[in-house]
């Protein structure tokens, strides 16, 4: 089957973002595929390079980042809600005219239109949130 | 856009202010609808406050974004699925709505209300209809 995943809270505070990683490592070693990951609202913070967890604690964008590299997974990040919170690629801070980027290696920013096609696309679109 | 005509739902649950989760639904609405998709919406619970007539958010410092929800037939976005039970919980009424219409192409352009009102035991039909629930 194929799988599109939205995650909709943000990482740590709320265990949207974990259940999703684990739901998606299940279903690939089940054999099904996950066309995409799209990361809305405070789901978003997952893909910022700058977080620092505890060291004894998981490190929820390093997992998503390995994730996304082992399975060739699309994490995408909505663009509206990414500015919103101030998450940028090297492109969108050239173009606000900010001086750094923070988004991490894995994950790309794109529109809502993604979600969309995510949903007219794949069998089932799974929503982790509240 | 594409071929595939699907069912979307986008399900709201949550008060207008106070969460994002209001806002951002709307902003999936409106992008979604350039998809040429089969849309639906669903408020319930404190979600049907979203539609309530005469929100004031300036002493709040918020933005206002109810009259977007009048707009929404421009958009061919005309099933706003509205829970009864959600509705008496709170002391609300069909008054209490926001008039939402839109231009029934299909009936010479008559003007009629994107509003429909179905019980609890109907909203779980609506949603099991539903190929992509989006719920916010």
């Amino acid at each position: 089957m194929k799988f599109g995943i939205v995650v909709s809270e943000g990482p740590y505070t709320h265990q949207a973002s974990d259940s999703a990683y684990n739901f998606i490592k299940a279903a690939l070693a089940k054999g099904h595929e996950v066309a995409r990951v799209f990361f809305y609202h405070d789901g978003v913070n997952v893909g910022t390079r700058l977080s620092i967890p505890p060291q004894d604690d998981r490190h929820i964008q390093k997992q998503w980042t390995a994730l996304a590299k082992d399975h060739n997974l699309d994490l995408v990040i909505c663009i509206a809600a990414a500015q919103r919170r101030g998450l940028l690629d090297q492109n969108e801070a050239d173009r606000q005219g900010k001086d750094a980027n923070n988004i991490a290696e894995g994950f790309r920013i794109s529109g809502l239109g993604q979600l969309i096609e995510m949903g007219i696309q794949c069998d089932r679109t799974i929503t982790f949130g509240d | 856009m594409s071929e595939t005509v699907k069912k979307f739902l986008y399900v709201n649950r949550k008060a207008p202010y106070g969460t994002i989760y209001a806002q951002e639904s709307l902003e999936v609405v409106l992008i979604g609808a350039a998809f040429d998709q089969d849309v639906s919406m669903a408020f319930l619970d404190d979600g049907v406050f979203q539609l309530t007539k005469g929100q004031d958010t300036k002493d709040a410092g918020l933005k206002n974004f109810s009259p977007t929800f009048r707009a929404l037939g421009d958009y061919e976005v005309t099933k706003l699925y509205v829970e009864q039970e959600s509705l008496d919980e709170r002391g609300l009424t069909l008054d209490d709505l926001q008039d939402i219409q839109y231009e029934d192409e299909d009936d010479d352009y008559a003007e009629k209300s994107s509003i429909i009102v179905v019980s609890r035991s109907g909203m779980a039909d609506v949603m099991a209809d539903q190929d992509v629930v989006l719920s916010f």
